[in-house]
């Protein structure tokens, strides 16, 4: 039996994401086939035949597929999942919205946003924002996953060689249609793969303040977060949320700036390799689990950082 | 139009949950519980939506304990008009509730299931779009911002770049995210007037659903606990810490 997994991807790129989820499908089964279901979507599926570790390229070219609309993939999904034991799809709000409407159709459960595999049919996956970890079992005969992106290092990009085949869909189902998308422009690395985040909280005050925290992350190529309580206030757009229920990141370095750590803040970040926390509030929450705290004022703090940091960088090159 | 609210009990999102030490699970005696946060959102947009004109009728909708009555007179004090509560002690997964809200759905006729994207207890994120599926309805996830014109539904939707909007097909189940509207308090007068609304209270074999579960929790444990670093004097010292001990920049 062989893994599918559903490909993140714009039709002319493929996402990162697709990569953790191809890492995740390896450890399953040796025979792993990717789903590239889009419109004009030959580039992206040329990058998946690519991946590292991918067998077969299945490619769906359909204008119903164009925008990933869900009730049209995952009648795709359900008509192709003959003949797999798992169907994996990153946990992005892609696969999330897709996924268990498929799971439905073929009346099995979903597993959401598995971060280990212990067998074939055993997963581990967090519950109450990271606070507590499940393993369960299922018992169906083909088992749909969302995987955590964090939790799985990316395949390599390169090294594979996979044959691209056309698979045929149902086309549109006629119940939804696309009409636009607002994408925040931002030539910073994207918030969920990027090697170090700078994020702001509600101690930022304002939009406006953010200038100051993007100007450090241009100085450490870094991506920019916030927490819920900076989302909610409108001083950054909603995709810049990190946790329980925005996005899960764990770069190298992670700088929560006046953030003060709730614990649904912490869901999304507590994984990230090193944590720097700046909070004018000592008994910030967040400073228990920073691994380097400073008690300062971010608008002196975050100003004298950057500069710090350029000037670290042009004496060690 | 009749709206149908599903609300779960949930605990409250204030609480610091703990894992039982014999890994069965998290502790939920004695402790205080609530209605999941997003699904206040959804009971907010519904009541919203009649206040307007544009829903007739809102029933809140619960599946489990008998405390959920709690929860659902939550949402009737926020001004839903009628409650129905699917009565069971057993743990009852996405796909099981989904499937009593689908047979609910065949009684009631709603011309929008409005719910949560999530719950905060077990995080699922998959019952909107699983009773989507078994309806043969539209999808609306992780909506922001709802509009009904022209029989159908235009939603903007929270989605990981940024905002999309798409347009779906009546009826329609809605999955609602954070930025949708902030939920009303409940009033003193509106409690009291809660009181009397009417809770339907039925068992799943009354609605033909086999809740028997898929997924069989093997253990529930802790996860790995971050140590906590030091603090450091200044900015200096940061910058120091970061490139020689931690040297990640």
């Amino acid at each position: 039996m062989s893994v599918l997994v559903i490909a993140e991807h714009d039709n002319a790129t493929l996402k990162a994401a697709t990569r953790n989820a191809v890492t995740a499908a390896v450890r399953l089964d040796a025979e792993v086939h990717v789903l590239v279901a889009g419109s004009g979507c030959s580039a992206a599926a040329g990058a998946a035949s690519q991946v590292a570790g991918v067998s077969k390229v299945l490619v769906s070219e359909d204008p119903a597929y164009e925008h990933a609309l869900a009730e049209n993939v995952a009648d795709l999904v359900v008509r192709l999942s003959g003949g797999y034991s798992h169907v994996l799809a990153p946990a992005t709000t892609n696969g999330k919205n897709i996924l268990p409407r498929a799971a439905a159709l073929l009346d099995v459960a979903q597993i959401s946003d598995i971060v280990e595999i212990v067998s074939q049919d055993t997963f581990v996956r967090p519950i109450y924002a990271g606070n507590a970890m499940a393993k369960v079992r299922s018992g169906d005969a083909v088992k749909l996953i969302t995987v955590r992106t964090t939790a799985f290092d990316a395949a390599a990009p390169e090294g594979g060689g996979a044959g691209v085949e056309t698979a045929d869909g149902s086309g549109s189902a006629g119940l939804s249609s696309f009409v636009g998308r607002e994408l925040s422009k931002s030539e910073r690395p994207e918030l969920t793969s990027a090697g170090i985040v700078v994020s702001g909280g509600r101690g930022m005050g304002s939009g406006e303040n953010f200038d100051i925290l993007e100007a450090l992350a241009d100085r450490l190529g870094a991506a920019v977060g916030a927490s819920r309580a900076a989302v909610d206030a409108g001083y950054v757009p909603n995709d810049y949320q990190v946790g329980q229920t925005g996005k899960v990141v764990a770069p190298e370095l992670y700088i929560a700036v006046g953030i003060s750590g709730a614990i649904q803040h912490l869901a999304g970040m507590k994984d990230s390799k090193v944590i720097v926390a700046i909070n004018k509030d000592e008994e910030a929450p967040i400073f228990q689990v920073a691994d380097y705290g400073l008690v300062a004022d971010l608008f002196k703090a975050v100003p004298e950082l950057t500069s710090a940091i350029e000037k670290h960088k042009t004496e060690n090159g | 139009m009749k709206v149908l609210v599903p609300v779960k009990r949930v605990i409250d999102y204030n609480v610091k949950i703990r894992v039982r030490p014999d890994g069965s699970g998290v502790e939920t005696r004695n402790v205080k519980m609530s209605m999941n946060p997003f699904d206040e959102i959804s009971v907010e947009e519904a009541v919203r939506m009649r206040e307007k004109g544009t829903a007739d009728e809102v029933i809140a909708v619960s599946v489990g304990v008998q405390q959920c009555q709690e929860t659902i007179r939550t949402a009737l004090a926020m001004g839903a008009d009628r409650g129905i509560l699917v009565q069971t002690d057993d743990p009852v997964e996405p796909l099981a509730v989904a499937k009593m809200l689908k047979a609910i759905c065949e009684r009631e006729a709603p011309g929008m299931v409005i719910l949560g994207k999530q719950a905060i207890d077990d995080d699922s994120n998959q019952t909107g779009q699983m009773l989507s599926a078994l309806l043969g309805w539209s999808q609306a996830t992780f909506a922001s911002e709802i509009v009904l014109e022209n029989g159908n539904a235009k939603v903007t939707r929270e989605v990981d770049g940024g905002l999309e909007t798409i347009e779906v097909t009546m009826p329609t189940v809605v999955t609602v995210d954070l930025r949708l509207n902030e939920p009303r308090y409940a009033s003193l007068p509106n409690i009291m007037k809660a009181k009397r609304k009417p809770i339907d209270v039925m068992a799943p074999d009354d609605l033909g659903v086999d809740t028997a579960p898929r997924l069989e929790v093997l253990h529930v444990g802790e996860p790995e606990k971050r140590a906590g670093g030091v603090k450091v004097a200044d900015v200096d010292e940061l910058v120091a810490k970061l490139s020689q001990e931690a040297k990640v920049i």
